[in-house]
């Protein structure tokens, strides 16, 4: 027996906090980001950029809505495009930080405990970005209200039977859901705030939006139930949403589109995608705050393993796919996934599948989802790939329906890029207002973690 | 001096603790000693501390069950009254009531019923918003949300005498001990 060679369980795992914070510390550290720390030149850098990207997507919708969905290049028969595919893009996005405040809650993984605020916070304007979507697509956005249903002169209503309309629900319940969710969790960090803020603006809006809150025994016990409680609700509410975007594809007969493998394989993905964007966000986070003591590497090592179970479940969902054209016989589906690979889009496929299948594997090796910078790359790369995906289904389906007469091309144009990236620089911007204004990490749930776990920062 | 309009400006008295066991320890005894009206104040909820001062039940699930079965009501009444009874349209005598396409509206709006009472019912419970209360007019209690642990036995309480409850709590290893006084 070797006496050098340890096992690899006995290895000692990367702790959830570094060694040696108190209640006081955490408190301190997390609220002077907040509080105390001046704006300095990064930030105020980063956020002019993004504001200037926010300009240029409010000159794109300006430019939609006086000139139509004609800038764009969706025509006959495709009439999605772009808006559809940023809309799945961005709402599968917003999935992973829901996983990580309520099915990793319910699942008691007290990892989640030092990401979960700013997961939510991504969900919130990933949802916000998506909802932009569908709306000026519509062409007409003022008359989106008639999605509602709402007593008309006209005594007509929606039609419950289509999955664009569950779709409406599903993305309107999903926002305000995980509004409320994130509210519930932000109310003792804000007493917090207000207990520690110096300033009298800092005071009055801290104090109001903390509601009183005064961390009195009983009113925690109240919310650690409602709490679980909304844990309980938005766990089956995320399956769902993307459930039922996937149902925006799957309940139609456009050949790609009609398989029940999408439902899964769209929850899976979606997961995938934001998980990627938690560590895109997390990575920079900890850099520039200097978090790396509460996100430690051990959350980027589970982070980057769940990406790689859900990758697999996606690469799965690919091979299915394939699969089924071929066993159902169907000459329509046979021809689609040959365009797949040999059609006029097949560089979009193997760029997907390079970005979603294959460089993710890299992610079976401790060294490489310990390497900070690689792993940022990598959650870069899969993002790339998960809008690649989307860009495939939409786009590859529509152009090629059951008739050649039917058959198309599309190209996106300037307003379609301009709108695309006016999106991101709205979320990134929303994210640098959002970690100076509010507790990037919850500071509460931070205490009790010190209250949970010994000197070493495990359980 | 055990009516509580005998203490018109005080709210009670607090103790501050250290650790969250010094104040379960404590919580624990007053519950012994007999008081009624005793609330604690902690940086983040300590399991077992609500049971220690008396408070066991809360309405948040059944107010929550309630949010929810409403909003699924509601959803596929919505559905089934648009589609069967207001605006009845008979393609190639489809059903009516096609229950399975309504299922999605229906889950939906059960999650947003339920979610909404969670939120707004523990709220409400809680009485908040609430700007106003008089612990805060101790200035030691802004540390309840940092790294102290606060124990207060109200005025209210049938057993309220100042001195004595004083005692009790330096006795239960408080390291403060400070009236709280209500100035409305």
């Amino acid at each position: 027996m070797s006496t050098t060679a340890q096992p690899r369980d006995m290895r000692p795992r990367d702790p959830m906090i570094e060694p040696g914070h108190t209640y006081a510390s955490v408190t301190d550290k997390i609220a002077a980001v907040v509080l105390t720390r001046p704006l300095g030149i990064g930030w105020l850098a980063g956020f002019a950029l993004t504001f200037t990207v926010v300009m240029m997507l409010f000159v794109a919708i300006s430019w939609l809505i006086i000139k139509g969905v004609g800038i764009w290049g969706i025509n006959i028969p495709i009439g999605w495009g772009f808006a559809i595919v940023n809309f799945v893009w961005w709402i599968g996005i917003g999935h992973a930080g829901t996983l990580i405040s309520a099915i990793l809650f319910l699942l008691n993984q007290k990892w989640r405990t030092s990401i979960n605020r700013f997961a939510e916070a991504m969900t919130l304007f990933a949802v916000a970005c998506a909802g932009l979507f569908p709306l000026i697509h519509t062409g007409r956005p003022w008359m989106a209200y008639y999605m509602f249903p709402y007593p008309s002169t006209m005594g007509v209503w929606p039609q419950f039977r289509s999955p664009l309309i569950w779709d409406v629900f599903a993305v309107s319940t999903y926002g305000t859901v995980s509004l409320l969710f994130w509210f519930v969790g932000l109310l003792p960090d804000l007493a917090t705030l207000r207990d520690r803020a110096k300033s009298r603006y800092q005071q009055v809006i801290y104090g109001m939006l903390s509601m009183g809150w005064r961390n009195s025994a009983r009113h925690w016990h109240r919310y650690q139930s409602a709490y679980l409680l909304l844990a309980g609700l938005a766990t089956p509410l995320v399956l769902s949403v993307h459930t039922v975007v996937s149902f925006d594809f799957a309940v139609a007969i456009v050949p790609g589109w009609h398989t029940t493998i999408f439902p899964p394989y769209f929850v899976a993905g979606a997961i995938y995608s934001g998980f990627a964007m938690v560590l895109t966000l997390a990575i920079p986070l900890r850099k520039a705050y200097g978090l790396e003591d509460f996100i430690t590497m051990r959350h980027l090592d589970n982070m980057a393993k769940v990406m790689l179970a859900t990758g697999l479940i996606v690469a799965y969902g690919y091979f299915v796919e394939f699969f089924m054209a071929f066993y159902s016989g169907n000459k329509f589906d046979v021809f689609l996934a040959e365009q797949r690979l040999h059609g006029p889009y097949s560089h979009f496929y193997f760029a997907l599948i390079l970005c979603n299948i294959l460089t993710p594997q890299l992610l079976w090796f401790s060294k490489v989802r310990r390497n900070v910078a690689l792993l940022f790359i990598l959650s870069l790369i899969i993002n790339t790939g998960m809008w690649l995906e989307r860009f495939v289904i939409v786009v590859i389906s529509l152009t090629r329906d059951f008739m050649p007469s039917a058959w198309g091309r599309y190209s996106a144009t300037f307003w379609d890029y301009a709108t695309f990236v006016g999106t991101l620089g709205l979320f990134t911007m929303l994210i640098f207002l959002f970690v100076r204004g509010l507790p990037a990490i919850a500071i509460a749930e931070m205490r009790e973690l010190v209250h949970e776990t010994d000197e070493g920062g495990q359980l | 001096m055990t009516d509580h309009h005998h203490h018109p400006h005080l709210h009670g008295v607090m103790g501050e603790f250290e650790t969250p066991e010094q104040l379960l320890h404590a919580a624990r005894a007053a519950r012994e000693a007999g008081y009624k009206h005793v609330d604690a104040y902690t940086p983040f909820p300590i399991e077992g501390l609500a049971q220690a001062i008396g408070f066991r039940w809360t309405a948040v699930p059944l107010i929550t069950l309630i949010g929810g079965v409403g909003g699924g009501l509601t959803g596929f009444g919505l559905q089934y009254w648009c589609s069967a009874i207001s605006y009845p349209m008979n393609i190639a005598g489809r059903p009516l009531n096609s229950w399975p396409a309504f299922i999605p509206v229906t889950f939906e709006l059960t999650v947003l019923g339920a979610a909404i009472f969670a939120v707004v019912g523990m709220l409400a419970l809680n009485k908040l918003p609430e700007p106003y209360h008089p612990v805060f007019n101790v200035e030691r209690f802004a540390a309840a949300s940092t790294d102290r642990f606060f124990l207060v036995i109200e005025a209210r309480d049938p057993k309220f005498d100042v001195a004595g409850c004083a005692k009790f709590l330096q006795d239960s290893a408080a390291r403060h001990v400070t009236e709280v006084k209500d100035e409305q």
